[in-house]
């Protein structure tokens, strides 16, 4: 199987139905993504599949053959993603930061889609789990990023 | 392809396949390669040797600082970073007194070792509450002498007088002829020079960094995917090691039905029989772990007497009702006056008994160990933990080596919150040795979400038995708590018969109100389910009990709960200050209900706590939709006596509300058949964004000694909401959490 991740194709000898977290994770190396739970509860895991949130965790690998897949590695050459972490760090987001990752990959899938989100799309689409509770920063974070 | 016996037994034949290096973001990866200046006691002289076996935890400066040629400072920090800040708190106190902006700090966790032992000069855990204020005063002074050594050897580089010199960060400045020296220029000399015995230290009044909103030092790497914990770390030719644990702690694995079947499955390398689990090799973990969770094993029950062994026939509910009907007055902890008597004589006696349930730590990173033994026999671990030293000393044990054979790496922790101390069971990395002893080779033994649910060392269920007496000017003047459990101090360090673990009661006994008769007792009962820290500890509860029980004694003599409590603390100007605080935070104290701008029908519940040596008083506006619980604002004003960085203060209190009201709303463990049913956060939800409250901090310095930061903001919240639930529903909830309730019924 041939996936393009981040611009670059990477050839890979996985089963086909081994979740795309894992192929990143293990077999390429990329461990920005997490594990967190593996049942697309948490969001650890969220890559942009052709510029949408995925969960990883559970998206066989053979069903991403041919889409773009952008990670966290490579989140600061896209424009979006640039304004996503710089208003993370601005906001002092993290704290044990462990989710964040994901958490940034939904706020730039987010601001892709919506320049301008109200509360409502934010609450709608920053629905990651942050067992250190830093939602109300990424919320700010998120509101930032969009008028950056 | 082998199935190993239980393997427990070390042995010595582990030469194959040795692995190099670590692909681990090193130390000075991205800094200066070359040229590490150390600010060193002479090795071998006298001077240095008695330094050493005088040996005062935090004063050898070598063992927690180096100067890099570019003046910037790699720092070892005797604590471990999993998002409470320690590593930015620990920049900001040194970097203060050496003179060097802490954003040129470094930061990792010391490996083990004497000069580590900075909690009590005898021990070393990140926990408790306790990093920062029991290694401020040791980590200035460390900072101060390093300064004063690289001022000294700048007086013989110029030839002036030391009195003349001073520093600016990173350097020293001879102001009379506008010299200055970078301290990386400096290190090598001040390195030879004697230790000054005393030093000065900066005035707080001149403080640049401490009490400052700092910002976090790894904040951008945690944004960007390039922090590394535990999970992500490698090491050439090592394998992954995925396990299925026994369904019921003390079972052992017996006949494997399908063995060569999963032997078979793709990348597979072994498959092995461990205490309490199989555990499958393979050159992927998600290969590793479809294989391990194919076997069909015949699970063995634990013969009788078996040490942990769960029973089959326990459940969290029959543990509950069995604490709550045990009966007697208990091991009194904290006495006052004569509470029988006064309870005899009182106009009024109310009687309440509360439960608070087993609670899962969910930290999002799950356990995993790295494990390697080198050429040289040591063996090397990369494992998520709060305190090295015991891993250090517990990983000797399983491996059949002496201590000091054991290096222990402490990544930084996906979160904790208590998850990562030494657990009888609860840890992987035994099974990661034993793994690597069998295979001779490398593991990174991952354990799935699944499998951590089921070993995860819970917060032990407790329930408490309430009874006051209520004087006839309505003020109470009888308080008599029996606690009925187990507490996780005494589990694991050490419970002394006829004496009650204060992790048991605190937030019960300590209370600050001026209540002139007062007993706390508590009956210990062993909790079979392995207990564990969790954030807060037994003020998890313990104040939720107290302070919900407060406001029923105010009920009960018809008084408002917030004046109530200003009234018993009239002879304690630092809590009554607090309480002002928080009042005056949220726009002035009003129970309501109240019907808010958008039409909602509110109130607001109040509760104090004093845990980990800092004071807390908290306010939460509650409304009901939809039958469920909607907590709109949470208003904490919190009093350390004093800080070092404010900002990380707010964050703290901000994830200590998220837990504090994650475990009010929706946590509980529940156990039946000796199991516990949940096993990932869809059958054990966490608090979502979309129920996290409006956080409004206030700190408060009132110059006490130095609290705690990272737990005191979590016990006020689950009372404050339940008050403020029976403001609007009329009626008192004495069990968490309030999932369990339908509130439709209520006027909300």
């Amino acid at each position: 199987m041939e996936l393009n991740i981040n611009g670059s194709r990477h050839e890979i000898d996985v089963e086909p139905d081994t979740p795309l977290l894992w192929v990143l994770r293990d077999t390429l190396g990329m461990t920005g993504t997490k594990y967190g739970c593996g049942l697309a509860q948490c969001g650890a895991c969220t890559v942009l599949v052709d510029g949408y949130a995925t969960r990883t965790c559970v998206t066989p690998v053979e069903s991403v053959v041919g889409s773009e897949i952008t990670t966290i590695e490579a989140i600061e050459e896209d424009p979006v993603g640039k304004k996503v972490v710089e208003a993370w760090v601005d906001n002092q987001v993290p704290q044990c930061g462990y989710c964040q990752s994901g958490q940034v990959m939904a706020a730039t899938s987010l601001l892709k889609e919506n320049a301008s989100p109200s509360e409502e799309d934010i609450a709608a689409a920053m629905i990651n789990l942050c067992r250190c509770g830093t939602y109300n920063a990424i919320s700010k974070a998120v509101r930032q990023a969009a008028e950056a | 392809m082998k199935v190993l016996d239980h393997i427990g037994a070390p042995h010595s034949n582990n030469s194959a396949g040795r692995p190099l290096n670590v692909s681990r973001r090193g130390f000075l990866a991205g800094s200066m390669s070359a040229l590490v200046l150390t600010v060193a006691l002479p090795v071998g002289s006298g001077q240095a040797i008695a330094q050493a076996a005088q040996g005062t935890p935090g004063s050898r400066i070598d063992a927690y600082l180096e100067i890099l040629s570019d003046s910037t400072v790699k720092f070892r920090s005797a604590f471990v970073e999993g998002g409470q800040g320690i590593y930015t708190a620990m920049a900001q106190i040194v970097g203060e007194e050496l003179d060097v902006d802490p954003v040129n700090f470094q930061v990792e966790t010391a490996p083990p070792g004497p000069d580590y032992l900075l909690i009590g000069g005898q021990m070393r855990f990140t926990g408790g509450s306790m990093s920062v204020r029991t290694s401020y005063d040791a980590m200035r002074k460390l900072g101060a002498t390093a300064r004063q050594m690289l001022l000294q050897a700048a007086s013989v580089r110029l030839g002036v007088p030391v009195e003349e010199l001073s520093t600016e960060p990173g350097q020293v400045i001879h102001t009379v002829t506008g010299q200055s020296i970078p301290y990386g220029d400096l290190a090598e000399a001040a390195a030879d020079l004697p230790v000054p015995e005393t030093v000065e230290l900066r005035s707080n009044d001149s403080f640049r960094w401490i009490g400052k909103p700092q910002d976090r030092l790894d904040v951008r790497d945690k944004s960007t995917g390039r922090a590394q914990y535990a999970i992500d770390l490698t090491l050439e030719d090592m394998l992954f090691g995925a396990v299925q644990h026994a369904p019921r702690l003390g079972q052992e694995p017996g006949d494997v039905a399908n063995e060569a079947d999963v032997a078979a499955m793709p990348g597979v390398h072994s498959i092995h029989k461990l205490p309490g689990a199989m555990a499958v090799l393979a050159d992927s973990w998600w290969r590793a772990r479809m294989a391990v969770e194919k076997l069909e094993v015949s699970w063995n029950e634990a013969p009788a007497g078996t040490l942990h062994a769960m029973p089959a026939d326990f459940s969290s509910e029959g543990r509950k009702e069995m604490l709550k009907a045990t009966p007697g007055e208990g091991i009194a902890f904290e006495t006052e006056g004569d509470a029988a008597a006064a309870l005899a004589s009182s106009a009024r006696v109310i009687e309440a008994a509360y439960d608070a349930p087993y609670l899962a730590h969910g930290q999002l990173e799950p356990p995993s160990a790295l494990v390697r033994f080198n050429d040289d026999g040591s063996l090397e671990m990369w494992v998520p933990n709060q305190a090295p030293e015991m891993f250090q000393g517990d990983a000797a044990k399983v491996a059949g080596i002496s201590t000091d054979k054991v290096i222990i790496h402490s990544p930084m922790l996906g979160g904790f919150f208590g998850r990562h101390f030494l657990y009888q069971t609860a840890n992987p990395y035994p099974q990661a040795i034993m793994l690597s002893r069998a295979s001779g080779r490398p593991v990174k033994l991952l354990w799935s979400r699944e499998e951590e649910f089921l070993r995860d060392p819970v917060r032990p269920i407790g329930t408490v038995r309430f009874r006051a007496g209520i004087g006839e000017d309505g003020l109470p003047v009888a308080f008599d708590a029996v606690a009925v459990g187990e507490g996780p101090t005494g589990r694991w360090y050490g419970r002394q018969p006829g004496k009650v673990d204060s992790s048991s009661v605190e937030g019960i006994a300590g209370k600050p109100y001026a209540i002139a008769n007062r007993r706390v007792g508590q009956i210990h009962v062993d909790d079979p389910a392995i207990i564990g820290f969790w954030r807060s500890v037994g003020h998890s509860m313990n104040d939720f009990f107290y302070e919900t029980f407060f406001d029923e004694m105010a009920d009960a003599g018809e008084q408002d709960p917030y004046e109530l409590r200003l009234k018993l603390l009239e002879k304690s100007p630092r809590h009554k200050t607090l309480l002002e605080a928080v009042g005056d935070l949220s726009g002035g104290w009003k129970r309501g209900p109240f019907e808010a701008e958008d039409g909602t029908r509110r109130a607001r519940g109040v509760a104090m706590a004093s845990p980990f040596g800092s004071e807390v008083a908290t306010i939460a506006e509650v409304s009901l939709k939809d039958g469920e619980v909607v907590v709109h604002d949470i208003w904490v004003a919190i009093d350390p006596g004093s800080i070092v960085n404010p900002a990380i203060i707010e964050a703290q209190v901000n994830s200590a509300v998220a837990l504090g009201l994650s475990s009010a709303l929706l946590e509980e463990v529940v156990y039946t058949d000796g199991m516990p049913e949940a096993r990932n956060y869809d059958m054990y939800p966490i608090l979502p964004p979309e129920r996290m409250p409006r956080v409004h901090v206030r700190i408060a310095e009132s110059g006490a000694p130095m609290g705690g930061i990272g737990e005191p903001g979590l016990p006020g919240v689950p009372p404050a909401v339940v008050n403020a639930l029976a403001v609007l529903t009329g009626e008192r909830i004495r069990s968490l959490p309030l999932s369990k309730y339908d509130f439709s019924g209520a006027n909300g």
